[in-house]
């Protein structure tokens, strides 16, 4: 690995009051590779990402996007920045006031890549590759299901074709053939866009299919990262318990928190 | 022995607290103001926040000013018939509605309804992350939400004050012919004649600042709020008591720029 890494993070830390969220995460994503990060929930995998975006302002450590420190970036740079980034929220975070069209072609409309006119059908465009009707760009987000909402968030996290794509729980809530299909469209970003993606995820299969590297966070720090081919065997206790979802382990559940 | 320390080290935390969070509003507003300014402008988020607060909130505001003017004339008229003075009703109504009662109602009762209904929402998008998504979305936050709601709190006040005006004289003009026996046409000549330009339009000034101060305060607590559907719950209750609060002090200091000598 002798290309400087798309993402850098080192020594990262994050806390809420007295809640330690974050402790020195320290990981490398390669460009035009796709990670995907396991932990378990509440283990931080969101603020970590909302870290990396500078929605959060980190306690300290650097995010390095393409060798630059985000956070010495002037506001238009990391602007710019963020223009070439594509996320999809955990609960989809669709705006309710507008309708679905326009929350796909948001950000196209937003930088003048297209005309209100024009967003109609690049909407059609963007749905269909999500697997949703051109009718439904006319709906609002509060007329859709839970898993359509995931499926129109994640097309308004592609419409704008962005160089790096941050996916928390992409398939979390949609029925396996829908995962499937979602899963395909994630790599494909990778495959055919040349986009680095940057997954959180529970679901292994999907880990597997998306992932060319996984990294295991647990209590604030990276605590295995390689190839994600070797998920379920890969010689890490830690990694090995959360792939195969084994109750025994080094992994204590906190159940009576 | 630390009592008396320990009482004035809260005193002095309360206080800078108090202090860093005004002026961290106040950056906030000036923050917004600026984005106001600055291209590209977006005249349709302006004129559905102004429609929002000017058209939609014309019903509740014609009607509590007509009844406010009602009123006004009723309780003048046998409070002065004590010092045989009942010919002032007109004066009264008119200068206290232009003056005082019109923006201040009109300033409450849209603080009940849109300052409650900005805070919601802006809350709502920043506890799913609405607000952290347009960041992503090549969009700034403060010049997408906050600037055109204050530039419409700003604009939308005073046209509703003309109105409330309007109404309230009409509804002390009501009282005064029909209850208790004034000529019309000498009414309206009293009202106008008494009424001079600097009641008008420091009342329409108190408007304009009673709107910025409404929407600021609905901006303000729901971009802050945390903490799901409670959060958001505390943040509209905050942004009505601190927007009605801001509208009767800053109704006194504006009173006392205008008129005091
Ligand atoms: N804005 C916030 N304020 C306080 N605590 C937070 C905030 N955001 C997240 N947390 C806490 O940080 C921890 C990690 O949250 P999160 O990153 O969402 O977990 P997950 O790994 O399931 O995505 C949780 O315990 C959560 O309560
Ligand atoms: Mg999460």
């Amino acid at each position: 690995m002798s290309e400087t890494p798309k993402i850098r993070l080192r020594g990262l830390s994050k806390s809420f009051g007295e809640k330690v969220v974050l402790e020195g995460v320290d990981l490398d994503v390669r460009a035009r590779h796709s990670m995907v990060l396991l932990g378990g929930s509440g283990s931080g995998k969101s603020v970590l990402v909302k870290c990396i975006l500078g929605l959060i302002p980190p306690d300290s450590g650097t995010v390095e996007i393409d060798g630059q420190d985000v956070r010495r970036l002037s506001g238009r740079d990391r602007a710019a920045l963020l223009d070439r980034i594509g996320m999809l929220f955990q609960n989809g975070a669709l705006f309710d006031s507008l309708p679905v069209w326009e929350n796909v072609c948001f950000k196209l409309l937003a930088q003048k890549r297209i005309t209100r006119r024009g967003a109609r059908d690049a909407a059609a465009e963007a749905l269909a590759q999500v697997g949703l009707a051109a009718s439904v760009g006319e709906l609002s987000p509060a007329e859709l299901s839970g898993g359509m909402q995931k499926r129109v968030a994640l097309a308004r996290a592609i419409a704008a074709r962005p160089d790096i794509i941050f996916f928390d729980e992409p398939t979390t809530g949609l029925d396996p053939i829908m995962g499937a299909v979602i899963d395909g469209l994630i790599v494909d970003c990778v495959e055919r866009l040349g986009a680095t993606a940057f997954s959180i995820t529970h679901d292994m299969a999907s880990a597997r299919r998306i992932g060319d590297d996984a990294a295991m966070i647990h209590k604030g720090r990276i605590v295995w990262s390689g190839s994600a081919e070797t998920l379920g065997r890969t010689g890490n206790a830690m990694a090995d318990q959360f792939a195969n979802g084994e109750r025994e382990g080094p992994i204590q559940m906190e159940l009576r928190r | 022995m630390s009592a008396p320390l320990n009482l004035l080290a809260l005193l002095g935390r309360t206080t800078l607290a108090a202090l860093s969070g005004v002026g961290a509003l106040v950056l906030f507003a000036g923050h917004a103001m600026l984005l106001l300014l600055r291209p590209p402008y977006g005249p349709r988020l302006f004129l559905r926040h102004f429609a929002e607060i000017a058209y939609f909130s014309l019903p509740v505001v014609a009607l509590t000013a007509l009844f406010t003017g009602m009123v006004l004339a009723l309780q003048t008229y046998t409070g002065f018939a004590r010092f045989n003075a009942e010919s002032a009703v007109a004066s009264v109504v008119v200068l206290s509605v232009t003056r005082e009662l019109g923006p201040v109602i009109t300033g409450l009762i849209v603080a009940g309804r849109i300052g409650a209904a900005m805070a919601a929402e802006i809350g709502t998008m920043r506890v799913t992350d609405q607000i952290d998504a347009l960041r992503t979305l090549s969009t700034d936050p403060m010049k997408y939400l906050v600037a055109p709601r204050l530039l419409a709190g700003l604009l939308a006040l005073p046209l509703l004050v003309v109105v409330a005006n309007l109404l309230g004289v009409f509804g002390g003009y009501l009282v005064g012919t029909m209850k208790l026996g004034f000529a019309g046409e000498a009414y309206l000549r009293n009202s106008w004649d008494v009424l001079e330009a600097i009641d008008v339009i420091s009342g329409l000034a108190k408007a304009s600042v009673f709107g910025f101060l409404i929407t600021l305060m609905g901006c303000w607590y729901g971009y802050n709020s945390q903490g799901g559907a409670q959060g958001v719950g505390q943040a509209t209750t905050k942004a009505v008591v601190a927007a009605s609060i801001l509208i009767l002090a800053s109704d006194y200091v504006l009173t006392e720029a205008f008129f005091a000598q």
